[in-house]
């Protein structure tokens, strides 16, 4: 056969001009011919739209199960974090909660207020730095500032806000009674 | 879509080493400054022969045979496309594997970039760069009629010969009408030695001596 007769549809020809039936599979599957490349069946297009629909429903079911974990866990224990003696206006204290591998830390930004955060940063998970100077809460990994009062992303990639610790005061102690996970 | 009834025509023979192809070739504006035409000495110690040297756009390309990055595509009008830009991995293997030594690795970019045979202009019916710049038509683009009105003792030939694969191409070759089919050992080359200087071809006999 004429190599310039052929049909569009047909693949380009083995180097061993063996026929396409004789072909291994992968000559199909990434073919020398430009109309080949980019041409879609029906039939993988239709598979393409099954599974990619399987997988959002079967994501949302999985979304609604954790959310069910989730309240069916309950809130954390309450934990002590330090007492109020031995934090310094100013200074700062890194506690763990609600689990061993959560670092949080408690800053006092004035002789009677405190704030605390989740330490990893909402990038990248590196560990946050607050800076009292500026005012901010600082991630040395990638430039990215948090503002020191509300937690909110200020400057650089991070997009969500840290996660806050609720705290309570009570006799002379400070406590972490919560963390709440935000997106805004 | 390049017309079905316009082809290729080289004639080294009629080559006379003036540059033309290449300077025209390096302005176009897709690969601005480099030309994708080489103009080759045939063998520069003892003749001033050139032969100008494009992209042959095979049938079965070697060239995207070996690809492994799925970067060179063949259009369906049988053009043999540069690598995809977004695809090439630079990993030089269609630039080893091209029997006629087309494709070069731009080190500057990290891709390589072959003749595509002004695919922007013949697509639209215009010859390429090449062609309308060559003084003695060596590079000659055009209908089979016109060639064999203007070359009655050449004719076109697509067919090539490497060692046991054989290649047919988009491209032709002018050769004598009534000559026999050549045959050149090009494996034999690398025993010659140069002339002029005494330089010793052999570099793996080099190699050898300088390690012992």
């Amino acid at each position: 056969m004429n190599p310039r007769n052929r049909e569009r549809d047909q693949l380009c020809l083995a180097p061993n001009g063996s026929p396409e039936s004789e072909q291994p599979a992968w000559r199909k599957d990434f073919p020398i011919d430009w109309p080949q490349d980019h041409y879609v069946a029906r039939r993988d297009f239709t598979k393409f739209m099954v599974l990619v629909s399987l997988g959002l429903t079967i994501g949302q079911f999985w979304i609604g199960f954790q959310n069910f974990l989730r309240k069916r866990r309950g809130k954390p224990a309450m934990m002590k974090i330090a007492q109020l003696s031995n934090v310094a206006s100013g200074s700062t204290v890194v506690f763990h909660y609600p689990a061993a591998h959560d670092p949080c830390v408690l800053v006092r930004t004035g002789p009677e207020t405190f704030v605390a955060y989740g330490q990893k940063c909402t990038h990248l998970s590196c560990a946050v730095v607050p800076d009292l100077k500026s005012d901010c809460i600082h991630c040395p990994c990638h430039e990215g500032c948090f503002d020191l009062k509300s937690g909110r992303p200020t400057a650089g990639p991070p997009r969500r806000p840290l996660p806050i610790v609720t705290l309570t005061i009570r006799s002379g102690a400070i406590y972490a009674t919560g963390i709440q996970e935000r997106t805004t | 879509m390049v017309p079905q009834h316009l082809e290729f025509f080289i004639d080294p023979n009629r080559c006379i080493g003036c540059q033309a192809c290449v300077q025209a070739c390096a302005e176009c504006d897709t690969h601005k400054g480099t030309a994708m035409i080489h103009l080759e000495y045939v063998d520069r110690a003892t003749s001033t022969q050139t032969a100008p040297v494009v992209c042959m756009h095979c049938d079965s390309p070697t060239c995207a045979e070996v690809c492994p990055a799925d970067a060179i595509k063949k259009t369906e009008d049988g053009v043999v496309q540069t690598a995809r830009r977004a695809r090439c991995i630079a990993c030089s293997n269609c630039v080893l594997a091209c029997p006629f030594g087309v494709p070069k690795m731009q080190v500057e970019v990290d891709m390589m970039m072959k003749c595509d045979m002004c695919y922007d202009r013949t697509s639209a019916g215009k010859k390429p760069m090449c062609a309308t710049v060559c003084p003695s038509q060596a590079l000659f683009f055009g209908t089979r009629e016109q060639i064999e009105a203007l070359r009655p003792r050449s004719a076109p030939m697509n067919e090539f010969h490497f060692g046991r694969q054989t290649i047919t191409t988009k491209v032709n070759m002018m050769v004598p009408r009534y000559g026999r089919a050549t045959y050149v050992d090009v494996t034999a080359a690398m025993d010659e030695s140069t002339h002029g200087r005494r330089v010793s071809l052999d570099v793996f006999e080099e190699a050898m001596h300088t390690e012992s």
